[in-house]
């Protein structure tokens, strides 16, 4: 049974499986010191030089998990002694090289960056080089590569510097919490601080959905995860955990893709507001932009609305792949409709601290939205759900989406539109690659993914997102 | 106002409350009572393993079905509406 992709995600989850463990059972204080020996229990080293190291590094993790200081605004955060100061010399020719003689990388190299040695072998002068890596593309034997760090590397918004000690250094004016150095970081160095005490004292103290109700909203991209069991059996386990109803977030997309199909009819020109890293983005990047960002509440933050207009008691608590949800619901316009965000791998925690065997529970349902909600998980989803919903409220408007999969792609199309030269009326941003299925937070990240959602989609009850909506509208 | 909230949780979903709720506007707006009916959705009432969908009038419980809904708006509904 394989729940993770890396081993640094296995970590991350014991910790937090161990801190859930002892809030639940109210002895977290008395146990806090005891959790990283507790996970790193032996005497040889596995990860570090020594376990001494491994545990410090656990100790912070803990930290990370029981977020007590709310000092620090961003919910991505380094953890310095974790950073393995990556070597980060840019292109290098290494021992491939076999000195020969067409000497292709000098041929390519616009700079005159390359000279050579007595034995032919290439040597880049750093003084001249600009990295533009065309040295590397044409060598035979690929003897030349690029010393980049995994974290900078997955920054594609340039959030992430040194220091000078070598140290990755994240700078919070231009993060968007997307969550990329979090699980491309191969040491674990980066990481969501977590809500899951909040999630257990919430769920503690509603006595049973007495003193007020627990709601979880679940994104639509859980139907790639947890695949060792059904999905039935994950929202089983879900109540288990003493949340009183779980409902589709799809459902909220569904009313996201009716209004914001009305929004842009009538204004001619949007860019979608669902992936909040992508919306923080434009804040920080492209603040003439702002203006353009569809004014509708993201799926997650309009269902909870929903909820907490007919029973203003409820507590809701969103659970996704998306560490960016972290922050949306820092936002004054989301704050006071969810309460708190999970991440599907602290979903697992939480399960697991609860020795919850999901395989032994009966299946329960899951179904709100339509095939058009649902499909918002993977990248382009939502322009076919705008266009649908278009067509169903006859909506006489000639839609022209850019589907922008990852963040690289949504600068591309900003920067176009922003000079009014992008061939298109509409921008569907997602900062990560192939939608919310790759987002940070999600246990796996796999090529069946996509498949997996639109077969997901396809099995919804509703086959219009005006029936899925109907009941809420 | 009588209230009037249909569980549109994913049971009862399944068991045909969409159907349930455009059949209650569709009676409403026939009977030309709206200014006098509160209809609202919920996500649960609690009652998943029971047959028909869950309704409750004020505070008080009731099953439905696609089948029994008109007469539930006769019986429940209308005669509740005049007693008040």
């Amino acid at each position: 049974m394989i729940k993770f992709d890396t081993k640094v995600q296995y970590l991350k989850y014991q910790v937090l499986k161990e801190v859930a463990r002892h809030a639940h059972n109210g002895d977290l204080m008395e146990h806090v010191l005891d959790i990283p020996k507790d996970i790193v229990s032996g005497d040889v080293p596995t990860m570090r030089c020594c376990v001494y190291k491994e545990r410090a590094i656990l100790a912070e993790r803990v930290k990370m998990a029981i977020n007590t200081d709310r000092s620090k605004n961003n919910v991505i955060q380094t953890i310095d002694i974790a950073c393995d100061e990556c070597p980060v010399g840019g292109y290098e020719v290494t021992a491939s090289c076999r000195g020969c003689i067409a000497h292709r990388c000098a041929e390519a190299c616009p700079r005159q960056a390359i000279t050579f040695d007595s034995q032919q072998k290439a040597h880049i002068d750093k003084s001249k080089c600009v990295e533009c890596g065309l040295c590397a593309k044409v060598c035979p034997y690929n003897a030349i590569v690029n010393y980049q760090r995994p974290c900078e590397k997955a920054c594609k918004v340039n959030a992430i510097t040194m220091d000078d000690n070598k140290k990755a250094v994240i700078n919070d004016d231009k993060c968007i919490a997307c969550g990329a150095c979090v699980y491309q970081c191969p040491f674990g160095a980066i990481t969501d601080r977590s809500f899951i005490l909040d999630v257990i004292k919430l769920l503690k103290e509603s006595n049973d959905n007495n003193e007020y109700k627990i709601y979880a909203v679940v994104a639509p991209s859980i139907a790639s995860q947890f695949s060792y069991v059904s999905l039935g059996q994950v929202i089983s386990g879900i109540k288990k955990l003493g949340f009183y109803s779980v409902v589709e977030a799809a459902l909220g997309a569904d009313l996201t893709a009716y209004l914001e199909a009305q929004e842009l009819a009538s204004k001619g020109f949007l860019t979608s507001s669902c992936c909040p890293a992508f919306v923080a983005y434009i804040k920080k990047e492209f603040p003439k932009m702002v203006e353009h960002i569809s004014h509708n509440l993201s799926p997650m933050a309009v269902l909870a609305k929903y909820i907490k207009d007919n029973d203003p008691q409820a507590k809701v608590i969103f659970i996704g792949p998306c560490t960016a949800k972290k922050m949306e619901i820092k936002e004054e316009t989301v704050r006071p409709y969810v309460d708190s965000v999970l991440t599907f791998e602290e979903l697992q925690a939480l399960f697991d601290s609860r020795d919850l065997k999901l395989s032994t529970l009966k299946e329960d349902v899951l179904d709100n939205a339509s095939y058009f909600g649902r499909i918002f998980a993977r990248s382009g989803g939502l322009s076919d759900a705008i266009k649908q919903a278009m067509l169903e409220q006859k909506i006489d408007f000639d839609l022209k989406p850019k589907v922008c999969d990852g963040i690289e792609e949504c600068k591309t199309a900003l920067l176009k539109a922003s000079h009014n030269v992008l061939d298109a009326n509409f921008i569907e941003g997602m900062a990560c690659i192939d939608g919310c299925i790759g987002g940070a937070g999600c246990l796996t990240h796999g090529v069946k993914s996509k498949a997996e959602v639109d077969k997901y989609g396809k099995l919804a009850y509703e086959k219009t997102i005006n029936e899925a909506i109907s009941v809420i509208k | 106002m009588m209230k009037i909230t249909v569980c549109i949780g994913s049971a009862c979903h399944l068991k045909g409350s969409r159907e349930i709720v455009e059949r209650l506007q569709a009676l409403i707006i026939k009977q030309n009572i709206a200014d006098h009916i509160e209809l609202k959705g919920t996500f649960c009432l609690g009652n998943c393993a029971k047959e028909g969908v869950s309704i409750m009038i004020d505070d008080q419980y009731f099953n439905v079905s696609k089948e029994n809904i008109e007469h539930f708006f006769n019986e429940e509904v209308l005669i509740r509406l005049k007693a008040q």
